[in-house]
């Protein structure tokens, strides 16, 4: 009988290689490293857009030259060498497709490999996919469906050309571009993204989704998504991530904006497994990433994020419960493993009335990972009857890995009810012996314990983003054990 | 050993003893806890270990599950005339032993349903079987949990989660139904039960005896050996079993004390 000790587990941990590096061979158009105004105004140009976006941009440009990276998260990196990053990279030929026939057929076994077949996704979940490989959007569907409804998803680059009126109304108003470093970054450079807008009392009818993947190397991308519900309309979109493995950091740093207006509801579900590095923490992805979300009158916003990969996550998706009646809700699972560094959680600024927010946050923490969960609510002096829930639950799997809460609450206004419940457990012997005993082994018992352990959180994504979010974590944590 | 060897094996259960433990040593952290123990069980049989606090009774245990966390020093396990010494703990289960624990433990957010679906599985998978047919395995739950006397809104709960004592041995002893065991230790399964759960427990037991399996109840006391009785009764002390008898050892034991025991060793 060999003896299976907790640092049996974490060198099995170790072990489990990126399922998903392998490199797609598309000819790349890339800009040459480095970065300043004239390839601000080349990408702008490259990409035809309209003066007042050039100006934008170079705005932006002028404001992040001045800005300093910040340092105040619980992650240890080596920052990016920002003139050493190429800042556009397309697929040669960008190609105008109508069907998935057309799309290159290297791409679409990229997919495949990934377990996305479009085709039976279009099927089986309703579900219309905004692709985007580096940074150029190469495959749009179902956009007639969408049209029908008045419905508007496509490229942020095209919505620029085709609806200018509506980007530019809203585009940075909830992320200035002074917002933070990565934010100016991200608003100087961006490439492309997507662009969502549903009209006032339209139910949109399927799953919105992006599937975003860094392709080519040494390229840094930075996406830009902006999504507005207009009054008493709903939406559900998806974001999922996957990259090839890489030795060099790849730097990802990306702008979310949600806009729900009056009664509107946007529900954000993202699935992200960058390329974490490997078992010695070389390599893997920094995700710099500013998501924010304003709710104007009884409209709710919902992020629910499944974090895997990364090297590095640095990320805070938002609300801010600016109408009265609004609701804000954070549904976290964040697992590190080996060196992966996560300093993730929320922020929910309660400004208007009887508005009500729930955090719930797990952590799941492996390896020599740290894992630390920071999130603010804060209530203002004017949100009367302002209710807050939050829960911040780590789970910690042997004894090299750090899981860290830092909860910032601030109160202005005395009706205010705030509950925070914090839990750190262990994946514990008797745990596995128990199941162990049952004839379950120890990979499957982990498996276990982790979904069971992220219940709450994956109980909240759509049904289909769910199974894939639970096989995620499996390969995440499962070692090749046994 | 090959499948084929095994298979070949337990068609001569009457040969071979279910369970022989032949001079078992045992120490946790360098502390001696079985000190030369035999036991052999046939199938078909019941048999009670009884003993004082520190006996060594949940030690007999884990260690026929294969807990790790203990030393076999000496000794061996056999099971159908297989040494199992070397099996990991999933892989004893595979082959049907059950322990029933003393204080089992809680897995939040995974449902009593989903962690007995996981077992059986596993144990199919194990054996080269495909998944049990959902049809199949909600059949069998239902009966297994009529059996028991449990609520099926009981199995929709997190494992052991806010059980009470009962539930929990309850719960033990449902899952015992479901993977329907060839050895199955029952570790203290009375302490924590009121008489009607005790009854509805040991009712459950004995309609699960069979000629073909076994069932090794640890415990402190008669009471539980009113309902489910034994063929043999042993009393364990001091890391050996020092008296063997049948079920009136239970009775006796019960008169007299362990003291009793402990004054006839001298």
């Amino acid at each position: 009988m060999s003896k299976y000790t907790e640092d049996d587990l974490r060198e099995e941990l170790k072990t489990k290689e990126y399922e998903y590096g392998f490199y797609t061979d598309i000819e790349s158009e890339t800009f040459a490293k480095g970065l300043n105004e004239d390839v601000v105004r080349a990408i702008s140009k490259k990409k035809n857009e309209p003066q007042w976006m050039t100006d934008w941009r170079i705005e932006a440009f002028r404001v992040w030259e001045k800005m300093e990276e910040p340092e105040w998260a619980n992650v240890r990196y080596e920052k990016p060498k920002f003139q050493e990053i190429a800042y556009y990279s397309a697929p040669k030929e960008k190609p105008k497709l109508n069907s998935l026939d057309e799309v290159d057929p290297e791409l679409l076994d990229t997919f495949k490999r990934l377990g996305i077949s479009l085709d039976e996704q279009k099927k089986l979940a309703n579900v219309a996919v905004d692709i985007v490989i580096d940074s150029v959007s190469v495959a749009t569907t179902f956009r007639k469906t969408l049209g029908e409804k008045g419905i508007i998803f496509m490229p942020i680059s095209e919505a620029i050309q085709e609806h200018p009126e509506l980007v530019r109304k809203y585009l940075g108003t909830i992320v200035p571009t002074k917002d933070n470093f990565y934010a100016a970054l991200n608003s100087a450079v961006f490439s492309d993204g997507s662009f969502c807008y549903i009209p006032k009392g339209v139910r949109c009818p399927m799953e919105l989704s992006t599937y975003f993947r860094i392709n080519e190397g040494g390229t840094g991308q930075f996406e830009r998504t902006l999504v507005v519900a207009d009054k008493g309309s709903y939406v559900s979109y998806l974001e999922g991530c996957t990259a090839p493995s890489r030795d060099e950091n790849q730097l990802h740093a990306a702008v979310v904006e949600l806009v729900a207006m009056d009664d509107a509801e946007i529900k954000y579900s993202t699935v992200q497994n960058w390329y974490p590095g490997n078992a010695e923490g070389k390599g893997g992805v920094y995700n710099f990433v500013t998501k924010r979300g304003l709710c104007e009158n009884n409209a709710k916003i919902s992020w629910t994020q499944v974090e895997t990969g990364s090297a590095v996550t640095w990320k805070y998706p938002s609300c801010i419960l600016k109408g009265n009646n609004s609701i804000g809700e954070f549904y976290s699972i964040a697992v590190t493993n080996n060196y992966q560094q996560a300093d993730t959680g929320t922020k929910m600024i309660h400004l208007g009335k009887n508005t009500k927010s729930t955090i719930i946050s797990k952590g799941i923490s492996a390896g020599h990972s740290q894992n630390s969960y920071r999130g603010l609510v804060q209530i203002s002096s004017r949100a009367e009857n302002a209710r807050n829930f939050s829960q911040c639950d780590s789970l910690l799997m042997g004894n090299k890995c750090g899981a860290h809460t830092f909860p910032y609450i601030e109160v202005k206004n005395k009706s205010a009810q705030i509950e925070h419940e914090a839990t750190t457990s262990k994946i514990g012997e008797e745990q596995l012996f128990y199941c162990n005993q049952r004839g379950i082994d120890t990979e499957k018992a982990i498996a276990l314990i982790v979904n069971g352990f992220s219940k709450e959180v994956l109980n909240k994504l759509p049904m289909e983003f769910a199974v894939e979010a639970q096989k995620l974590l499996e390969i995440s944590l499962e070692g090749s054990v046994g | 050993m090959s499948l084929l060897g095994f298979r070949k094996l337990k068609n001569l259960n009457n040969i071979f003893s279910m369970l022989k433990i032949e001079n078992l040593h045992a120490s946790i952290d360098d502390k001696s806890i079985l000190k030369g123990l035999n036991l052999e069980v046939k199938a078909g049989e019941v048999h009670a270990i009884m003993g004082p606090n520190g006996a060594g009774k949940s030690t007999l245990a884990n260690i026929i599950a294969g807990k790790e966390d203990y030393d076999v020093t000496a000794g061996n396990i056999e099971l159908n005339g297989e040494d199992i010494n070397e099996l990991a703990p999933e892989e004893r289960a595979h082959n049907g032993v059950f322990l029933s624990f003393q204080y089992p433990v809680e897995i939040p957010g995974v449902s009593v349903t989903n962690f007995i679906k996981t077992a059986i599985n596993e144990t199919r998978k194990a054996k080269g079987l495909d998944d049990m047919p959902a049809k199949d395995m909600l059949k069998m739950i239902r009966e297994k949990s009529e059996l028991l006397e449990i609520d099926r809104k009981f199995l929709s709960r997190s494992l052991n989660e806010g059980f009470s004592g009962g539930e929990k041995k309850r719960n033990e002893i449902f899952q015992m139904a479901m993977l329907e065991p060839k050895l199955a230790i029952l570790d203290e399964t009375d302490s924590g039960l009121d008489i009607d759960a005790l009854r509805i427990v040991a009712n459950g037991v004995n309609k699960l005896k069979s000629k073909d399996n076994a069932v090794i109840v640890i415990t402190h006391y008669q009471r539980l050996l009113d309902y489910i009785v034994p063929d043999f009764v042993h009393v364990l002390h001091d890391g050996k079993i020092v008296k063997s008898g049948d079920a009136s050892l239970a009775l006796e034991l019960e008169a007299k004390g362990y003291d009793w025991i402990k004054q006839e060793l001298v």
